[in-house]
């Protein structure tokens, strides 16, 4: 058994290896980091052109605003949807999945192997994004505010809170576009639905609410924003919930994914 | 139909136990309505396999099933003893040059083949070392380091062949691998087939250059839209189509002497003196008695014979004989 798990997990970081490599040189890169770059250019040209708010606790509510209604339900939910959607469809679109299906690999462990690398590339590019744009938009009033802001205030348990969401953002969303791109020839359908049902979530029943991935997050986001005179307020869940559940229908949405994976078949002509 | 067939190893399919052979068991595979292939009862010995058939006939198909890509929608294949659904110990044994021409973006040659050996549980050292050992096998060395977006045709097909080669397995399946090569590559591929299968490596090559693929081939499997129409070693399956007879030219001293021995058999159907008069073309329904009566005729009158040739003793003659005119055309 454990001799079997070193294979596996040896495997899986092959596969994890694989990927990276082809995600740097292939130019699958551009769109997700161009996403990343893009709340980092806003906060610069906040920094360098904008007016300064007097107070760090108006930049505050300002990043939390960008992060829940930009950065969450957009660069991130997209950024999953570009990386996690290509990750088995894009192989069949090339025409390149047959080099994996030829070695001997568990299916599963292909699975985690891509899975992994997804989640990676997603956390790293959009936990760079978040973190760059927090600090630069704190830095606004200079750096002794900005310092004071982290170390002696709430900034910094704010920020790794907004990390802690992005990663499991990327660990819901991406198990969710990985199926996509197994269950859909052209997951840019499937991919928008989900967008558009996520970005809606706040306007949705409360019942309809709950099937979710952001519903979950909301426990976790350390300053919560107003969405409006239609939005439906709903208690949320506890952060034990959030996390839990997040993590238990990842698991589920991945085996999943590793039943579609072992019944997968390479013909390339259906595609 | 189908011949005696025989392994390198002198062993026969009916002698050799399932585990060691390739095995497909009332195997078929439909695309939706569309047949790939159908009802294929095939047994596959150690040694060089051709697989002969016109576009669409089922090669790939057949190929791809014996590979586990495409799940057969009734029957089973065991490969040696193992199937598909077991992909650890299934894909150890087996390796596959496809006829994808399709390549990770960015990649280089040696980069795709240690990469993808990482996952065979090597380390990077192993796998490195093993990827050049196959790199040199398929004569890839000088271009290894080079991105495979840049190769040509030639040498895409020998980084899937080093691909195919590089974990060792017992089983290579090779799809159209003289497509894209040069005269001296394509002898040279050949010559690795034969040193393989001498190896006791069970090679299994679809072509459409037959006359190159019928010199080194133990067995050949003949299919057309979806069946096997003929499978065995090329001279039993030939010698079985006893509707079909043989054409023989005898190039000897006395043409003229030999043809009137002949006209008096009843398996000899045509006799006719060559135009130099140098020889004579026999077509018989039993070449095993036109070569007896040959002997027997050297022995009886002096006959010095210069040489004695089949002309259609090869794939694509049975071919043609089998399917017809129209298959054989798109061989």
């Amino acid at each position: 058994m454990s001799a079997n798990f070193n294979t596996w997990t040896s495997q899986a970081m092959a596969v994890l290896s694989f990927e990276l490599r082809k995600f740097r040189s292939g130019r699958k890169w551009v769109f997700p980091v161009l996403l990343a770059l893009g709340p980092i250019s806003l906060a610069t040209m906040l920094f360098i052109f904008g007016t300064r708010p007097p107070d760090n606790s108006e930049i505050t509510q300002v990043f939390a605003v960008m992060f829940q209604t930009f950065m969450l339900r957009l660069m991130v939910m997209f950024g999953c949807a570009l990386v996690f959607a290509g990750l088995y469809r894009g192989d069949m679109v090339t025409k390149t999945m047959h080099f994996y299906m030829l070695t001997p690999t568990r299916r599963d462990v292909l699975v985690a192997g891509k899975y992994i690398a997804g989640l990676l590339i997603t956390s790293t590019l959009y936990c760079i994004s978040v973190g760059a744009t927090n600090i630069i938009l704190h830095s606004v009033n200079g750096s002794a505010v900005a310092q004071s802001h982290f170390f002696e205030g709430p900034g910094l348990g704010q920020l790794i809170n907004y990390l802690a969401i992005v990663v499991l953002a990327c660990l819901g969303y991406g198990s969710v576009f990985m199926l996509t791109g197994f269950l859909f020839k052209n997951p840019a359908i499937p991919a928008a639905f989900v967008l558009v049902w996520e970005s809606a979530n706040v306007f949705l029943p409360a019942a309809l609410k709950q099937i979710s991935v952001v519903h979950y997050l909301q426990s976790i986001i350390p300053v919560p924003i107003p969405f409006g005179p239609f939005a439906v307020i709903t208690a949320p869940a506890s952060v034990f919930t959030s996390v839990f559940g997040l993590t238990v229908f990842t698991v589920a949405v991945l085996f999943i994914n590793a039943h579609m994976m072992r019944k997968a078949e390479i013909n390339y002509s259906a595609e | 139909m189908s011949g005696a067939n025989a392994s390198p190893t002198g062993r026969s399919h009916q002698e050799m136990p399932a585990q060691d052979q390739i095995v497909f068991t009332d195997v078929s595979k439909f695309y939706g309505e569309v047949l790939g292939v159908n009802k294929i009862n095939l047994k596959i010995a150690p040694g060089i396999t051709s697989l002969v058939g016109p576009n669409g006939s089922g090669k790939t198909t057949l190929m791809n099933l014996m590979t586990g890509l495409i799940r057969p929608t009734r029957g089973v294949i065991e490969v040696l003893g193992t199937r598909v659904d077991d992909p650890e110990n299934f894909y150890r044994k087996v390796g596959y040059c496809t006829q994808f021409d399709t390549f990770p973006k960015g990649v280089t040659g040696i980069g795709l083949i240690s990469s993808l050996l990482r996952l065979h549980g090597l380390n990077k050292k192993e796998a490195e070392a093993r990827a050049w050992k196959a790199i040199e096998q398929a004569r890839m060395t000088e271009a290894a380091e080079r991105r495979i977006a840049g190769y040509s045709k030639g040498m895409r097909q020998r980084v899937k062949l080093a691909l195919a080669l590089a974990h060792q397995p017992s089983v290579l399946v090779l799809d159209e691998p003289l497509n894209g090569l040069d005269p001296m590559a394509r002898a040279e591929s050949i010559a690795l087939f034969e040193k393989l299968a001498e190896q006791g490596l069970f090679v299994i090559v679809s072509s459409h250059i037959l006359h190159e693929l019928d010199v080194i081939s133990d067995t050949v499997v003949m299919m057309s839209n979806g069946y096997i129409v003929a499978e065995g070693e090329i001279q039993d399956v030939r010698e079985e189509m006893s509707e079909h007879p043989i054409g023989i030219i005898v190039r000897c001293d006395q043409p003229a002497v030999f043809a009137s021995r002949a006209f008096n058999e009843n398996h000899v159907v045509e006799i006719k003196i060559n135009d130099d008069g140098g020889g004579v073309l026999i077509r018989t329904r039993s070449a095993d008695q036109l070569y007896a009566l040959i002997n027997q005729t050297v022995l009886e009158l002096g006959l010095t014979i210069e040489g004695v040739i089949p002309i259609d003793e090869d794939v694509h003659s049975i071919y043609t004989y089998l399917i017809g005119s129209n298959g054989a055309g798109r061989l």
